[in-house]
């Protein structure tokens, strides 16, 4: 990272941190502490290990409904912007899917399967699959015919086209599939875990909403806003440096 | 032996969201000797690359056949296409590899590479390359597989002259030691004297061939005087022909 950016991040998070400083002062209620307070009590959440528990166990739900929904819709994404007649066949579907709202889903999903582990990956894959889904249907249409037909002409068979042809062509659409999908995910892990689990941070939001405890919502927000900054910068980025060596 | 025969009674091009077709190629036959070089010289438009593209069999939606040594079916053929076509995101070893179905060892493309003037280009990424080294790359790609049967659609297109030329010379050399069945279109009747050992002429679509002209002429002997009196030769000799010449 350039030195100027870093600079610039952490004079735009400080900013931030002032603001909230000063609004929390100004008000001085017990419904917005200030970011002292919410660090204080963040430390004590990790060193007593209730954290990390429940952050462990979203990150894990996060993980497998991620790269399921990515790996399916990756394929039904590919099958319907490469086959004309099946896309228009299955294109209200995809419509209805997208647009069913998520609450209804996890609803469906926890009446039909019961309140079980599956039942929750299950209602967040379904709701993420859509757009993986229609993204990748795009990419897989402006694909480059020319390079398509040279694979055919030499003989790569399936597997080497979509490893050297297809999937490079993808990976920008794949890329922002993921950062949009990893978004989207953790809304609807934590809506999943507060209707329907009994740990997860989504849970534990839900029983300090019960407690009334304000400072605790917000220690316990500011600790996944660092998770992501960190899959961002640790494992989003640099797989997006590596796949643009070659520009 | 990979001796080609030609028989298509039929190719048809449908229209998106039309009932109506129209004949692309119709009663088109040549046969072609082990080792032959081609120039295939036609109007623009008149269905070349569709020819070709049936030939190699990325195409086999018409009427009619292809013989390979008189077994029906679809030769074993390495193109060079119009446009070099290579994978942007490998680089120039990688994009010869890849062509190849069984391992072919580094050393066999450096030595390739190295005739074609590349010798210092095989970790280089397309990007990083000038069109006529592509090219290159795209030729050396073909050579490097075996195949039966090279087919060539115009591969030194928007080249300027004094590339395309070096092109050409690479190209006799390359054939040269490693003869193969060639075919080559071109819509420049010099670049078709010169390289061909016979030249088919195509008429417009629905495309037949209209002439069949052999060149006996040892390759080194054909200077640009040579070409040029032998292209004079033609227009008054075959005066059909002189739209394409």
């Amino acid at each position: 990272m350039p030195r100027s950016s870093f600079i610039n991040s952490t004079l735009s998070l400080g900013l931030l941190l002032l603001i909230w400083q000063v609004t929390a002062s100004i008000a001085a209620s017990p419904v917005l502490p200030s970011p002292v307070l919410v660090f204080t009590t963040l430390i004590d959440a990790i060193n007593s290990g209730e954290l990390p528990h429940h952050l462990g166990i979203t990150l894990f739900r996060l993980a497998i409904s991620f790269f399921l929904a990515m790996l399916l819709g990756i394929a039904i994404g590919l099958a319907l912007g490469r086959h004309k007649q099946t896309n228009l066949f299955f294109d209200s579907w995809l419509i209805i899917l997208l647009n069913i709202p998520a609450l209804v889903t996890i609803i469906l999903c926890y009446i039909w399967f019961g309140l079980i582990e599956t039942a929750a990956i299950f209602a967040v894959v379904v709701n993420k699959l859509p757009n993986v889904i229609v993204t990748i249907r795009e990419g897989a249409r402006n694909l480059d015919e020319e390079l398509i037909e040279m694979s055919v002409a030499y003989r790569f068979g399936k597997w080497k086209t979509i490893r050297h042809v297809i999937m490079p062509q993808l990976y920008p659409y794949i890329m922002a599939s993921a950062r949009t999908g990893l978004a989207l995910i953790w809304k609807i892990v934590l809506v999943v875990e507060l209707l329907g689990r009994s740990d997860g941070m989504g849970y534990q939001i839900h029983l300090f909403f019960q407690l009334f405890d304000i400072t605790s919502i917000l220690a316990y927000t500011v600790s996944f806003i660092f998770v992501i900054q960190l899959i961002e910068t640790t494992i989003l980025n640099p797989l997006d440096k590596q796949s643009q060596r070659w520009k | 032996m990979n001796q080609l025969n030609v028989n298509i009674k039929l190719k048809q091009h449908q229209h998106h969201g039309d009932e109506n077709s129209f004949d692309v190629i119709k009663n088109l036959h040549f046969e072609q000797q082990s080792d032959q070089f081609i120039c295939l010289v036609g109007p623009s438009g008149c269905g070349k690359t569709t020819l070709l593209n049936i030939i190699g069999g990325l195409d086999n939606n018409y009427e009619g056949d292809i013989q390979i040594d008189e077994q029906i079916g679809t030769p074993n053929a390495s193109f060079v296409f119009q446009t070099p076509r290579l994978l942007p995101w490998c680089n120039v070893l990688e994009n010869i590899q890849l062509a190849n179905e069984t391992d072919i060892s580094p050393d066999t493309i450096e030595q390739l590479l190295l005739e074609l003037g590349l010798k210092n280009s095989l970790n280089s990424y397309p990007h990083h390359l000038s069109l006529g080294m592509q090219r290159r790359v795209a030729l050396a790609r073909a050579f490097s597989v075996n195949s039966d049967l090279l087919l060539m659609d115009e591969p030194f297109v928007s080249l300027d002259q004094p590339t395309a030329r070096k092109a050409r010379q690479l190209l006799l050399t390359l054939w040269q030691t490693q003869p193969k069945t060639l075919i080559f279109v071109t819509h420049d009747i010099e670049e078709a004297i010169q390289l061909a050992d016979r030249i088919l002429f195509l008429s417009d679509s629905p495309s037949t061939i209209i002439d069949d002209i052999a060149i006996n002429t040892p390759r080194s002997e054909r200077t640009s005087e040579h070409i040029n009196s032998f292209r004079n030769e033609l227009r008054t000799e075959h005066q059909h022909l002189a739209h394409l010449l």
